[in-house]
C-alpha cells in the first residue's frame, strides 16, 4: 500500500494548519456561513439533521490496520462509537463537534489520513477495484494510477471550484468492480496492440438526477498523457459546464448537451496544446508509485488446502460462509474474505470502534495488515491464507462480521437517509432493514442467489439506486415518504440503469413489494438464471403483475 | 484609494474598475479619467480611443468570456482582471491559466469581484498577480494576516502557472 514521504505528509499536515485557522475564524464571525461553506465541505464536513457529519477519504478504499484502529479511536472519543462506510468507500462520523475537527484532522494526518476533497464541487475521491492486485482477472492494477491522480487532482488550483462535484473512477480488471460506466471520468486501464499500457477513457456518466451511463470519448490514451488528458476534461467542463442550475451543472449534461463528438472535440482542441507538457507523466514517478504496490511475502502453499476442504465440508455453517464470503486469489492457497456489514439489526455500512479494532487485529494477523472497503459497504481481507479461513471465520462471527450475504439480498447498499442526512426525503435504513428482517431464511436467500437491492433517501442517490437489481429511491410526496421502485439495474461490465415499476409504496409496504418481485423471479427463471438475468429475458411486465395486480399493470402508470 | 495585493504585498492602487450599469452601452458609457479597468465590451466598442490612453487602461473579462477575444490585445494592455461574480464560481482560475499559457500573457493580472482571502493560494497559483478583495471586505489587520495564506502549502503536487512543473518533476524527479 501507498505510503507518505515527507511531501505527502507535509502536505495532510498543512491542510490541518489551514482548516484549524479557517474554523477559528468562521467560529470568530470572520468568515461568513457562505465562506466557510465549500471550504468545510471540501475537508468533508457537512451540516446534517442533528450534527455535522465528517466524510474521511479512504483512497481507492485500501486501508492499513493502524488507520482502522486510528478511525475507532476518533469514534470512540469523538463520536458516538461507531462510524459509516459509504458507497464512495470514505467513512463518515454522524456526531462530531465542529470545534474538534481540526483536532480529528490532526490525528488522521499522524496515520496518513485526511478528509480533503470528500465533498464539495471538486474531484473527489478516487474509487476502484476492491480485489485489485489480488483478482485473477486483473490486466493492470489500477492501485498505483489512482495514487498518481489522487496526488494530481489533491488541491488543484484550477479545479477546486467546478460547477458540480466530479467523481472518477479506475478499473483495470476485465470485470468492471469500479463502476467506471457511471461516472463523471472512468477510467479503464488497457493495453494496446505494442502491449503499451493506456486508458480507454469514459466521460459523462453518473446517477443522481438524471442517471447517465458515460460514453467513450477516448480509446486509448497512452499512460503518459493521462494527467493532461483528464486536464483538458475538467478546462472544458469547468469553462463551459452550467453554474446557473445546480442540478444540470455536473458533466454529463454538458456532454449529451454538446454530444459526445463535439465534447471530444473540444477536449483534444484543449489537449493538443497541453500534451507533452510538463504535467506529462514520467517513468521515475510511474516506478516510483508502483514500488508501493509490489505483492507481499505470500508463501508458496497448495492450492487445495486439506484442513480448510475439511472444514468445508464437516461445518455447514461455514461452507456457507465461504460459499459467499470468500473469493478466488490469484495466488494458490490464499483467498479474500469479505467481512460482511450487512448484519440484519445494524444499518448497512456501519462498524462500531470494537468491531474495527477487531477487523485491524484481524487484518494483522491474517492479512499482512491491509484492508479494503467495497462500494458495497462491506470490508475486505484480501490476502488471507485458506488455511486461515476457518479461525478468521470463527472470529469475524463473534465480533458480529460473518454474515454470509454477500451479493446476496440482503446485502444491501443504503445511504444514511433521512435518519441522519439532510438532504433525503425519506428514510432508506429502516427500509433495508425491514426487508432484511423479512428474508432472514438463509436457506431461501441462497436460493435466490445473486441480487442486489440499492436503496437511497433521495435522487442524489448515494444508495445508487439506478444500479441496483432493485432500485429503492425514498421520495417525498406532500410531506409523507413513499418508494419508489425500479428493476433491471445493473453495475459492472453489463451497467445498466433500472426502470421505475409504477406508482410509489408506504415504507410498510415495501417488504411485500420486494417479496412479489422475488415471487415473479423465481416463477419464471430457468436454471441457475439470476434475478437480472431474468428481468432482461422476460422484462418488467411479469413483476408489475405480480406486484400491483393484473389489472394495475396494463393500466399506463404515470406518476411513477 | 482601494488596497490591493501584488506579487504578496499589500499595496495601494488608484486602478477604478468600471461596470457597466442597467442602461449603460458599452458605446456610450463615460469612461471615468486616470486608470481604469473597462469591461471587455467597452474595450471592443472604443478600442482605438482607450488604446491611446495607453498603460491607464486595463480590460476585465468575465467568466464566459474567452480569453481569446483579448489575445491580439494583450502585448499592448498594462491590466487585465478577470471578474469572480462569486467567490465559488471557478471559471476565473481557467482563464487565468489561459492567458497565461496559451496566450502568453506577462503583464498584470488581477483578480476582481468576490475575492476572498480562502482562495488567495488556488489564485496565485493559476496566474494572478495582483489580487483585489472588494472595497471595505477586510481590514488592514485582516488583510495582513491573510497574507499569511500564499505559504499555506509549500509543495504543491501538481504543475501549474506558478509552478509549471509538477512535484514529481520539480522534487521527487531530482531526489531519485
Amino acid at each position: 500500500m501507498y505510503q507518505y514521504d515527507e511531501y505527502d505528509q507535509r502536505i495532510v499536515d498543512e491542510r490541518v494548519a489551514q482548516f484549524r485557522d479557517q474554523t477559528r475564524r468562521y467560529l470568530a464571525g470572520e468568515l461568513t456561513e457562505d465562506e466557510f461553506r465549500p471550504l468545510r465541505l471540501q475537508n468533508g464536513l457537512y451540516i446534517q439533521r442533528y450534527a455535522p457529519m465528517l466524510r474521511i477519504s479512504v483512497p481507492y478504499g485500501h486501508l492499513r490496520a493502524d488507520q482502522l484502529r486510528m478511525l475507532g479511536r476518533i469514534a470512540r472519543d469523538y463520536d458516538r462509537g461507531y462510524a459509516h462506510f459509504t458507497t464512495r468507500t470514505n467513512v463518515q462520523y454522524n456526531w462530531p463537534a465542529l470545534e474538534n475537527v481540526p483536532d480529528i484532522l490532526a490525528l488522521l494526518a499522524s496515520v496518513q489520513m485526511h478528509a480533503i476533497q470528500t465533498s464539495g464541487n471538486c474531484i473527489r475521491n478516487f474509487t476502484s477495484d476492491p480485489f485489485a492486485g489480488v483478482a485473477g482477472d486483473e490486466r493492470i492494477d489500477p492501485r498505483p494510477w489512482s495514487e498518481i491522480l489522487r496526488q494530481w487532482a489533491t488541491f488543484h488550483p484550477e479545479f477546486a471550484y467546478l460547477p458540480r462535484k466530479f467523481k472518477i473512477a479506475v478499473n483495470g480488471a476485465d470485470e468492471d468492480r469500479a463502476v467506471i460506466q457511471v461516472h463523471d471520468i472512468g477510467l479503464d486501464l488497457v493495453r494496446n496492440d505494442a502491449g503499451e499500457i493506456g486508458f480507454r477513457v469514459l466521460v459523462g456518466g453518473g446517477l443522481g438526477r438524471t442517471p447517465i451511463i458515460g460514453e467513450e470519448i477516448a480509446a486509448f490514451v497512452p499512460w503518459q498523457d493521462i494527467i493532461t488528458y483528464c486536464e483538458a476534461i475538467l478546462r472544458v467542463y469547468n469553462l463551459h459546464g452550467r453554474r446557473d442550475n445546480m442540478y444540470k451543472a455536473r458533466i454529463k449534461i454538458l456532454v449529451k448537451a454538446l454530444g459526445i463528438e463535439e465534447f471530444r472535440r473540444q477536449v483534444e482542441a484543449e489537449w493538443a496544446h497541453g500534451r507533452g507538457g510538463p504535467a506529462t507523466l514520467t517513468e521515475a514517478e510511474v516506478a516510483r508509485v508502483v514500488a508501493h504496490f509490489v505483492d507481499p511475502d505470500y508463501e508458496t502453499l497448495s492450492g487445495n488446502d486439506l484442513g480448510y476442504r475439511q472444514a468445508l465440508a464437516a461445518n455447514k455453517p461455514f461452507a456457507a460462509w465461504a460459499k459467499r464470503n470468500v473469493r478466488a486469489h490469484k495466488v494458490a492457497g490464499y483467498a479474500s474474505v469479505v467481512l460482511s456489514l450487512k448484519k440484519t439489526g445494524v444499518a448497512p455500512g456501519d462498524i462500531t470502534a470494537d468491531q474495527m479494532d477487531f477487523v485491524a487485529d484481524l487484518a494483522d494477523r491474517y492479512s499482512f495488515g491491509e484492508l479494503r472497503v467495497t462500494h458495497e459497504q462491506n470490508l475486505v481481507l484480501a490476502d488471507v491464507r485458506q488455511s486461515d479461513l476457518f479461525a478468521v471465520w470463527q472470529q469475524a462471527r463473534d465480533a458480529g462480521l460473518a454474515t454470509p450475504n454477500i451479493g446476496l439480498l440482503t446485502d444491501i447498499i443504503c445511504c444514511p437517509g433521512g435518519d441522519f442526512c439532510a438532504l433525503a426525503n425519506a428514510k432508506s435504513i429502516p427500509i433495508a432493514e425491514a426487508i432484511q428482517q423479512r428474508f432472514d431464511d438463509l436457506d431461501y436467500l441462497h436460493d435466490i442467489g445473486d441480487i442486489e437491492i440499492n436503496i437511497s433517501g433521495c435522487m442524489n442517490a448515494c444508495g445508487h439506486h439506478h444500479v441496483g437489481n432493485i432500485g429503492v429511491l425514498g421520495v417525498d410526496k406532500n410531506g409523507a415518504e413513499w418508494y419508489q421502485v425500479s428493476i433491471g439495474g445493473a453495475q459492472g461490465n453489463d451497467t445498466a440503469l433500472g426502470r421505475v415499476i409504477g406508482p410509489s409504496f408506504a415504507a410498510a409496504q415495501m417488504p411485500d413489494v420486494v417479496s412479489a418481485l422475488i415471487e415473479a423471479y423465481i416463477d419464471n427463471r430457468h436454471d441457475d438464471e439470476r434475478f437480472i438475468d431474468t428481468v432482461r429475458r422476460i422484462g418488467l411486465d411479469p413483476f408489475k403483475a405480480r406486484v400491483y395486480g393484473e389489472k394495475r399493470a396494463e393500466r399506463k402508470v404515470a406518476n411513477g | 484609494m482601494a488596497k490591493v495585493i501584488r506579487n504578496g504585498c499589500i499595496v495601494a492602487d488608484d486602478f477604478e474598475v468600471l461596470r457597466l450599469a442597467e442602461g449603460d452601452t458599452a458605446e456610450t458609457v463615460a469612461v471615468p479619467g486616470g486608470r481604469v479597468i473597462v469591461p471587455l465590451a467597452v474595450w471592443q466598442a472604443r478600442r482605438a480611443e482607450l488604446a491611446a490612453r495607453g498603460a491607464d487602461i486595463g480590460v476585465w473579462l468575465a467568466g464566459d468570456e474567452a480569453p481569446a477575444a483579448l489575445a491580439a490585445d494583450l502585448p499592448r494592455l498594462a491590466v487585465v482582471a478577470v471578474n469572480f461574480p462569486k467567490f465559488a464560481d471557478g471559471r476565473g482560475y481557467s482563464i487565468a491559466a489561459l492567458l497565461r499559457t496559451r496566450h502568453a500573457y506577462r503583464g498584470e493580472l488581477r483578480a476582481i469581484g468576490d475575492v476572498l482571502r480562502d482562495q488567495f493560494f488556488y489564485l496565485t497559483r493559476c496566474g494572478f498577480d495582483v489580487l483585489q478583495p472588494k472595497e471595505g471586505k477586510y481590514t488592514d489587520a485582516q488583510l495582513e494576516a491573510a497574507l499569511a495564506s500564499f505559504a499555506d502549502f509549500s509543495e504543491p503536487y501538481q504543475a501549474a502557472v506558478d509552478r509549471p512543473a509538477p512535484l514529481f518533476r520539480r522534487q521527487r524527479g531530482v531526489a531519485a
